[in-house]
């Protein structure tokens, strides 16, 4: 390969090779465990390895006297310092939660929760240092499984005196979107169908590559913090709330941030305790967690219930769905722990019109790590339901799989379609989609071979999964973020400014840790400029540079950001012609901009905006009357979600002497409205199926019964690599939102939202011959294999 | 995570390393280092002193030594992969070997540090019972020879003495045997949930002996000699085969996990030992 590209026609749909990517890869780049400061001290944490106790006593004198240890601060020492981490979104007003340190004072609610730190010269001396903090606990009975929890068998928080957090409902009769989902249960069982099925979203644990580090200077004016975390801005004005710094005297910088997946959507004990260090002790101080840490101790995903009930006619017109949902908070709310099933309520009813649906939720505490925000949040587990019920059904009407949804899916023409969640959809087209996978799949003649293989009795099934979704993304309208309980708001910022040498620096609000916001907002930039792609810097991840933002996840990037980001350049361009009518000595009204130029309609004169910055700059020829300046600044909150949507199609081969399987072909094709680059979009959507397919297949974080985390490294928390996963046919369509100017949609989670019902319906598609009709996630060997075996002595114990 | 401090020694003889064990009884040996590491890592191992024998050219490479291969303990695996010599004379080595790890740890992992780790889900003692190898270990009173069925003697467990090295393993000749090692894993990277070793001689159309060997089927390595027993003289046809390898799990005790139970572990000892015995047989 070679560095040299041919320019593109166009920016917009142009496959740019990212800028990043090459400091990115070959880690030659402020990774924040890279950046060293003079006299920087290195932090260790003590974690408790017990799910639940009482903290009786801690002695520091040994680890104190320890080589190279400047300080052990415990709990106590800082219980008025430490303020209570935030939760960000009461999804009810009377929402229960416990005070949530940032280390433990007398009582610890999960395995890893910190209970000490010390602060040392280096980071092996602190290290040695906290093995030999010894902690005394009363073991106290820890709540851990979620139903018991959720019946108050075991409280997690004593003083709390329930594990119930919240429990919040969406009724369409009440909502006035539809109608009486019980009426129509009790129909659909005089001659309809009803399907009933409870599905385990398994708990699972974000596994960025890169593990979460912090480092803070509190030798400059503004205390400089460097996190390894997807929101930077978060993070400054949370420090200044909890720990009462004021908000002016603190810099966030989020430098090269490698990975997050909502695993960084957060406010971390450990980012508190670092800042705590570092004033404490006047110098800079690091913290870098391990990977064993991290699995204990970054919050976790996913980890609910679901007992979906759907009710049809019996030709397989759904008439109402029903959910009641469980889900486990883990020992504390995080940042937004208790709206992630809320982010789900909305999509239980997916790409399908019908008409009545009930959704319950119950909030419950547990003794286990805290769960939050994990690729998808809410959605994933809300379109596996979903698609796994109308896979059911298509097997209770004996119909197929795509049949079903095409009878229940909302036709292209009936768009904008206001749903049964109360959500509006503005475009979408899953006809389309669906009739590309279908081809591009070989759906016919897999479908034959799968009979094939039945009539033989292969010992290795082949099975078909389908899963069509839709997501919301965008996050979010600040107005339906504040009706939903949520503290902030879903704008987002930028600025974009002509240097005077005819280069343009991008400051956008968003922070990547892995996207390609630089490309992307590159090609934006220079597309609408007409200046080149490589002559645009995008600047972010700082707030002393991008001032405002409300970083990234929730696949708000390009739609919000990326939106602003066009309308500062916008903004830039408005502010050009007034200088340019002034400079060509033409009327404004006569001005064209076009390929990056004001011209004079029907004269060949004009100016770029490369003439124009640098006459701004030296300001010579201004006659003062319109600002002398090329910045501008843009600050846009959506109107609406975007919706994106598609169709998976998933064959999987199932040896049903050992319970193995294997994906044999797997393609995609996603409608994610306009693409600025489709390599990067395939790159997410690449991603986002290894993620997805894992939750299916591989990852489960497990606890023993003492809540130890038993998948504690990853030798047990499994994670796939290259070879454990097929080679992803990936294609799109494309219907533009009609919610933004460009007619984006975004992609970060569409891939980890289709993925897992796919594979899994693909599975017990395999299967159901057999009598298989679920396996529990993740889909192991084993559990296939069980799940063989108890059909077959069903089967036995009914002839 | 940073290991616990340690004494560290780069002996560049047996001799030397043998010294230094005896000096230091509770030493950890550092082979290739793919198991110690991460055990220090995670300081789940805090040896005051290792004895790190990856200097030691005595312990590199394969040879051919008349009735037998002879295989330096600290021969990586990625040597033994491709060596020639494994290739004609024990091809079963070189199949096992392949599935080991990732590249990178192949290059890495030795030969030796894998037998004398002596994890029961690993790949080579399967093998190394299934051949009949024997270990040669070196000690203060010179060198002695611990036939593979003795080596292996529990959980990490083999009869390595603290102050013993082990320095090379003899493996008899197999030239013209069909083999086979049949991985069941979970992730490519992953340990086997149970592993079936075998390597065939055909006389004619039907078995004339027969080496199986069982990975992860309990403590140690399990050489399944009913099935062996069974095989010989039969056809290398699917039914007969079956029949055969229906007792592969005669007597075993499997450990339960989270990637399966006893029963699912005995079970698939049987698919797993027939699918590797005709596989065996289809390349004698």
């Amino acid at each position: 390969m070679t560095a040299t590209e041919e320019r593109p026609a166009t920016e917009i749909g142009a496959s740019r090779r990212r800028k990043e990517d090459a400091r990115l890869i070959t880690g030659r780049t402020r990774w924040t465990d890279n950046i060293v400061l003079p006299g920087l001290q290195h932090l260790a944490m003590v974690r408790s390895p017990f799910a639940h106790a009482r903290i009786t006593s801690i002695d520091t004198e040994a680890a104190k006297a320890a080589s190279g240890v400047v300080a052990v601060i415990t709990g106590a020492d800082i219980a008025d310092e430490q303020g209570a981490l935030p939760n960000a979104w009461a999804v009810i007003p009377d929402q229960k939660a416990p005070v949530h340190p940032s280390m433990a004072v007398d009582h610890v609610a999960f395995a890893g929760e910190i209970v000490a730190m010390v602060i040392a010269r280096t980071a092996a001396e602190a290290n040695d240092a906290a093995d030999l903090v010894d902690v005394d606990y009363d073991e106290l009975e820890p709540a851990l499984e979620l139903k018991a929890a959720a019946r108050d068998e075991v409280i997690a928080h004593p003083d709390l005196g329930t594990n119930v957090s919240a429990v919040w409902s969406y009724d369409s009769v009440e909502s006035g979107t539809g109608g009486d989902v019980e009426a129509a249960i009790a129909a659909a069982r005089d001659g309809g169908i009803v399907i009933e099925e409870e599905f385990r979203q398994q708990r699972l644990i974000p596994a960025f590559m890169e593990p979460r580090s912090i480092v803070v200077d509190p030798t400059t004016e503004q205390m400089t913090v460097w996190s390894s975390t997807q929101v930077p801005h978060f993070v400054k004005i949370f420090i200044a709330l909890v720990l009462g710094i004021p908000e002016n005297k603190i810099r966030v910088i989020a430098p090269d941030v490698g990975g997050g997946f909502g695993g960084k959507l957060q406010f971390t004990p450990e980012e508190v305790l670092t800042v705590i260090a570092a004033r404490r002790t006047g110098k800079p101080c690091k913290y870098t967690e391990t990977r064993s840490e991290s699995l204990m101790a970054a919050h976790h995903g996913r980890d609910q219930w679901q007992q979906v009930t759907l009710a049809a006619n019996a030709d397989g017109t759904v008439t109402g769905l029903k959910v009641e949902l469980l889900a486990d908070m883990g020992a504390y709310l995080g940042l937004v722990t208790s709206a992630i099933p809320l982010l789900g309520a909305f999509m239980y009813n997916g790409i399908y019109k019908f008409p009545a649906y009930h959704l319950g939720i119950t909030n419950v505490f547990t003794n286990k790590t805290w769960t939050d925000a994990y690729r998808g949040a809410g959605r994933p587990e809300a379109t596996y339901a979903i698609e796994r019920v109308m896979d059911e059904l298509a097997a209770r009407v004996g119909v197929d799989a795509l049949e079903i949804r095409e009878r229940n899916w909302i036709k292209h023409e009936e768009f904008p379609f206001s749903t049964v969640s109360g959500l509006r959809y503005d475009s979408g087209n899953y006809e389309a989609a669906t009739a590309k996978a279908r081809d591009l799949f070989g759906y016919d003649d897999l479908r034959a071979e799968q009979r094939k293989r039945r009539e033989s009795g292969d010992p290795v099934q082949l099975g078909i999964g389908v899963s069509t979704y839709t997501e919301m993304c965008g996050l979010a309208p600040s107005r339906w973020l504040g009706s939903m309980g949520y503290v902030g708001g879903g704008w987002e910022h930028a600025a974009v400014r002509m240097l005077p040498t005819g280069k343009v620096e991008v400051v956008t609000g968003t922070s990547p840790h892995g996207q390609g916001h630089e490309t992307a907002w590159s090609q934006l930039v220079a597309d609408r400029l007409g200046v080149a792609f490589e002559d645009v810097e995008v600047l972010h991840g700082d707030t002393q540079v991008a001032v405002r933002g409300l970083d990234t996840y929730g696949s708000r990037s390009l739609a919000v950001g990326g939106m602003a980001v066009l309308a500062a350049a916008d903004k830039v361009i408005e502010k050009a012609k007034p200088i340019a009518a002034q400079l060509l000595e033409a009327n404004a009204d006569d001005l064209d901009f076009s390929g990056g130029r004001y011209g004079v309609r029907g004269t060949d004169a004009g100016m770029t905006m490369a003439e124009l910055a640098f006459a701004v700059f030296q300001g010579h020829k201004l006659d003062g009357s319109a600002e002398g300046c090329l910045d501008a600044d843009a600050t846009l909150d959506p109107d609406d979600f975007s919706f994106p949507h598609g169709t998976h199609l998933c064959a999987v081969e199932v040896d049903t002497e050992t319970g193995a399987t294997n994906i044999r072909s797997y393609v995609c094709v996603d409608d994610v409205g306009v693409v600025v680059n489709p390599m990067i979009v395939e790159g997410q959507v690449h991603g986002g199926l290894a993620q997805g397919i894992a939750q299916a297949l591989y990852e489960e974080a497990v606890h023993d019964d003492s809540g130890t985390l038993v998948t504690g490294s990853f030798d047990q928390y499994t994670l796939p690599g290259a070879p454990d996963l097929p080679s992803f046919e990936t294609a799109r369509t494309e219907t533009p939102a009609t919610t933004n100017q460009l007619g984006v949609k975004g992609v970060g989670e569409a891939g980890t939202i289709a993925s897992t019902p796919a594979v899994v319906n693909a599975i017990v598609d395999a299967l159901r011959p057999l009598g298989v009709t679920d396996v529990p996630m993740p889909c192991t060997p084993y559990r296939v294999w069980t799940a063989i075996q108890k059909s077959a002595s069903q089967e036995g114990s009914r002839s | 995570m940073i290991p616990a401090a340690f004494e560290y020694f780069a002996p560049a003889t047996v001799d030397e390393a043998l010294g230094l064990l005896r000096e230091h009884p509770d030493a950890k040996v550092l082979a290739g280092g793919q198991s110690l590491m991460p055990a220090l890592r995670l300081r789940l191992a805090a040896p005051e002193v290792i004895v790190d024998i990856g200097k030691i050219d005595d312990l590199q490479g394969v040879r051919d030594d008349g009735d037998a291969l002879v295989i330096g303990a600290m021969t990586p695996h990625s040597t033994v992969e491709s060596d020639p010599l494994v290739a004609e004379h024990a091809r079963l080595i070189a199949l096992a070997t392949a599935t080991v790890g990732d590249p990178q740890i192949r290059h890495r992992g030795t030969f030796g540090g894998s037998l004398a780790h002596a994890d029961p889900a690993a790949d080579l003692p399967a093998v190394a019972v299934a051949l009949d190898a024997s270990f040669v270990i070196a000690g203060p009173d010179g060198r002695r020879t611990v036939p593979a069925s003795e080596f292996f003697q529990g959980v990490f467990s083999t009869a390595i003495g603290d102050d013993e090295l082990l320095v090379e393993v003899r493996v008899p000749k197999y030239t013209g045997w069909g083999a086979h090692y049949e991985k069941f894993n979970w992730v490519a990277q992953g340990w086997s949930i149970v592993s079936v070793a075998a390597a065939v001689r055909l006389d004619g159309d039907s078995i004339a002996e027969a080496r199986v060997g069982l990975g992860n089927m309990g403590s140690t390595p399990v050489r399944a000699t009913a099935v062996e027993a069974a095989l010989v003289g039969q056809p290398a046809t699917a039914d007969a085969v079956r029949e055969a390898a229906a007792r592969a799990a005669d007597g075993t005790s499997p450990v339960s996990d989270l990637n399966g139970d006893a029963d699912y572990r005995r079970h698939l000892a049987t698919v797993l030992t027939r699918r590797a015995v005709l596989a065996a047989a289809g390349t004698a």
